[in-house]
């Protein structure tokens, strides 16, 4: 393992007297106040999250959209510029290698924007597997990336860039910020509306002053990793190294919509029509507690005494106020209304299969 | 860190407040804020028997579980039925609102083995966390 990283914001956080823990080779805010009080923050106005150690690798070269749509399995091309597209990117076998955002910048230039704990991996797999005409590169040290998340976001955003207002889900713009540029999308991972806004490097404090400022009215609260996670938990979205890893395929995570078989061939494409034609083992599903207590991962999942499958991610759910998680199951009994017991380090506790996700916004 | 005076400690974070032969037992405000919003305690059942030493406590925050180890043995004579419904309590008055078992002692002089608040601050500064 190489040293600890920093982020261009690290020091704002540690004045601010966050919690810092390593993530994935990081030094990251992991709590500022509280993670319950964050993630209500989040449900209810506006957050702001400094997730800089996001990885960035640009794809350019007359040969790019024709090598990411091998790579990857959603359809690259129906993109067009100013469009986000999530993606999972799989080993032959179908194994998850990552899951990434891919945004179309120009023609023929893509971004990748991918998880802290695969960049190196990622950029080995791609760069090994591009030949002439496809330029890769690991632009990670040189972006940052904010995230401002939650029902006041736009209101908030809309002071420092009025066009924000307009800009579509899974879409961005690029707006200018003094001198320079800033990369604006309408992504998020907390399952509210909400932006990722990506600058040079040296700029993200002056940024995060900035958005700090346009939020005051809100009530605009600093967010760290923690309340991250119990977000996308009850939004039901994957992370990495919990639900995805190579031994699962995005079928098995119940990502087939971001799987298209229909597009010509890509890595992974034999086995996971494969999948798609006959089923898979074990399938990704939601569950909430009904016994006391809080199933994490890599506890077992239990049926009559018999293990059917394995915890993913667990948490309390700030927003329902009840223990949920996601956990692999053996698809015949992935059922929702299915009781099934967890086994909470010796203590068999009963839980209930549910349809993921946990918590939906409710859209305008 | 607060550490009030007149309890007794243990190197895994519980405290003591003795009175009489009953043992009140919780965890310090260190260990409340270590785990971070707690959310779920799950308490010893009355009348049950424990050993000094072990597990009798379950604690769970959003991001971790932890275990309570009894500093002292005895029977569980009460516990704090209040923590079911508002497990917060822990965080925000961890040496009062917060307090989690009493434990009528079978041996007071397990006492003796356990720190004041002048060696527990230092076991905290030398984890290098106390402030």
């Amino acid at each position: 393992m190489s040293d600890v990283k920093y982020t261009p914001l690290y020091s704002l956080h540690q004045k601010c007297g966050a919690r810092i823990e390593p993530f994935a080779g990081w030094a990251m805010p992991i709590q500022y106040t509280g993670i319950i009080e964050e993630h209500n923050s989040v449900r209810t106005s506006c957050g702001v999250f400094d997730v800089s150690h996001m990885g960035e690798i640009r794809v350019k070269g007359k040969k790019a959209s024709v090598f990411l749509q091998q790579m990857l399995t959603n359809d690259i091309v129906k993109g067009y510029i100013g469009r986000v597209i999530y993606s999972p990117m799989c080993n032959p076998e179908g194994g998850v290698i990552d899951d990434m955002t891919v945004y179309c910048l120009g023609n023929e230039e893509y971004m990748l924007v991918v998880n802290a704990s695969r960049t190196e991996i990622d950029f080995r797999w791609l760069s090994e597997r591009a030949g002439d005409g496809v330029n890769v590169e690991d632009i990670s040290l040189r972006l940052a990336e904010i995230a401002l998340q939650g029902p006041a976001s736009a209101s908030v955003l809309q002071k420092i860039w009025p066009k924000c207002m307009e800009l579509r889900y899974y879409h961005f713009e690029r707006y200018r910020a003094g001198e320079k540029e800033v990369i604006v999308s309408r992504t998020g991972y907390t399952g509210e509306d909400g932006y990722e806004i990506y600058c040079d490097w040296e700029d993200a404090p002056e940024l995060w002053e900035t958005l700090m400022d346009a939020g005051a009215d809100e009530g605009i609260t600093p967010c760290g990793l923690g309340c991250r996670d119990t977000l996308r938990l009850e939004a039901g979205m994957p992370l990495y190294g919990h639900e995805l890893d190579e031994s699962h395929t995005p079928i098995e995570a119940g990502l087939e919509r971001f799987v298209c078989t229909d597009k010509g061939d890509f890595v992974g494409a034999a086995s996971l029509k494969e999948q798609l034609a006959s089923g898979t083992r074990v399938r990704l599903c939601g569950f909430q507690m009904i016994e006391p207590g809080i199933a994490r991962a890599g506890y077992r999942v239990l049926d009559g005494g018999k293990v059917i499958g394995v915890v993913t991610s667990g948490s309390h759910s700030p927003t329902l106020g009840k223990a949920i998680g996601m956990a692999y199951v053996e698809s015949e009994l992935a059922v929702p209304g299915k009781r099934i017991d967890i086994d909470l380090r010796g203590r068999v506790r009963t839980a209930e299969i549910v349809k993921l996700p946990f918590y939906k916004r409710h859209k305008k | 860190m607060e550490c009030p005076k007149g309890f007794y400690y243990t190197k895994t974070h519980e405290w003591v407040k003795v009175d009489g032969n009953c043992a009140t037992v919780g965890i310090t405000s260190h260990a409340a804020e270590q785990l971070g919003d707690i959310v779920f305690v799950e308490l010893p059942e009355v009348g049950r028997e424990v050993k000094h030493g072990e597990a009798f406590v379950v604690v769970e925050s959003v991001k971790a579980v932890s275990d309570c180890y009894a500093p002292v043995s005895g029977r569980v004579i009460e516990v704090n039925q209040e923590l079911v419904n508002h497990p917060e309590l822990v965080n925000q008055d961890a040496f009062g609102a917060g307090w989690m078992v009493k434990i009528e002692m079978s041996d007071a002089r397990e006492l003796g083995e356990l720190m004041d608040e002048v060696q527990y601050k230092k076991v905290l500064e030398e984890e290098g966390l106390s402030k």
